[in-house]
């Protein structure tokens, strides 16, 4: 197989290629191969867009205000008051 | 140091202690557990940061929030947990691409994908279901069934947006482990969602 017949399958590098373009770089030669790739394989490009969701989701779903329902119990809060407050007494 | 001629702000002014429980405590709470799913594991690191900011109560100037702060101090400990969890890893020799094995999602010589691992679209193609609370609730289980190192990585690159060498320092991994790791967990984490959303 030559390197272009060898890209055009390789649906693991087509894959890793795609996450490190994502959050860093990929030479002009990865990003080449990833085109060829993916203009031949609709399953990466399916991938490549879920990836792309997944990762705007997880950002969303982090950087949203303190949710209500995480919240430390009311217990444990007195006992942290508590600490806090001996410390500073010392 | 240039001497600082302003009236002299006491530590009073700036922070109260006794107020931060009331204050941050919850927020604290959150910020470390979004970051290490163990919730026992959080309230321990709550208690720590509070500890750890009186004894340095006199370092603090003022010049950032009492929040960020505070924030702070928990995120480098947060750090050393990952550091930790990342050791054993670590140990490991650096894997280079392409030794290193995804067969349970990829055929052995062809590298395609395995029929049963196909991705196919399942609606995240769209943005309504980006706003979904229930899918939400499927990716924070997912994440939960991540290794913890991958969980680790992933959540500094995509919560903190820190750059790859720094995550690599931070955890002291290689580059090449990194990119592995973030490309695995990506793999399992779609998996997931495609499994318990359809």
């Amino acid at each position: 197989m030559d390197e272009l017949t060898k890209i055009a399958y390789n649906c693991k590098k087509a894959t890793y290629l795609i996450e490190k373009q994502h959050i860093g770089e990929i030479t002009l030669r990865e990003k080449l191969e990833l085109k060829i790739h993916l203009a031949g394989c609709r399953v990466c490009r399916i991938f490549q867009q879920q990836s792309t969701a997944i990762n705007r989701m997880i950002k969303n779903m982090f950087h949203q205000p303190v949710a209500e329902n995480i919240k430390l119990d009311d217990k444990f809060k007195d006992e942290l008051q508590h600490l806090i407050d001996k410390q500073l007494e010392k | 140091m240039q001497s600082q001629n302003s009236n002299n702000t006491s530590l009073d002014d700036i922070t109260d202690p006794r107020a931060w429980v009331a204050q941050h405590a919850d927020y604290l709470y959150k910020y470390a557990l979004t970051r290490i799913n163990d919730e026992k594991l959080a309230r321990d690191l709550v208690q720590e940061t509070f500890l750890a900011a009186l004894e340095r109560l006199q370092k603090f100037e003022g010049k950032s929030t009492e929040r960020t702060w505070l924030t702070a101090i928990l995120k480098n400990k947060i750090i050393d947990i990952y550091r930790k969890k990342a050791s054993a890893f670590v140990k490991e020799p650096a894997v280079t691409f392409a030794e290193y094995e995804t067969d349970d999602f990829f055929e052995p010589d062809a590298h395609n994908w395995k029929p049963d691992h196909r991705p196919a679209e399942f609606g995240i193609e769209q943005p309504d279901l980006l706003e979904s609370k229930e899918f939400e609730l499927i990716l924070q289980k997912c994440l939960k069934k991540l290794p913890s190192l991958w969980l680790s990585v992933f959540t500094m690159k995509h919560l903190d947006d820190e750059p790859a060498d720094t995550i690599c320092n931070h955890l002291r991994i290689s580059p090449s482990n990194f990119w592995v790791i973030i490309h695995r967990a990506k793999l399992s984490l779609r998996e997931c969602l495609q499994k318990n959303w359809i």
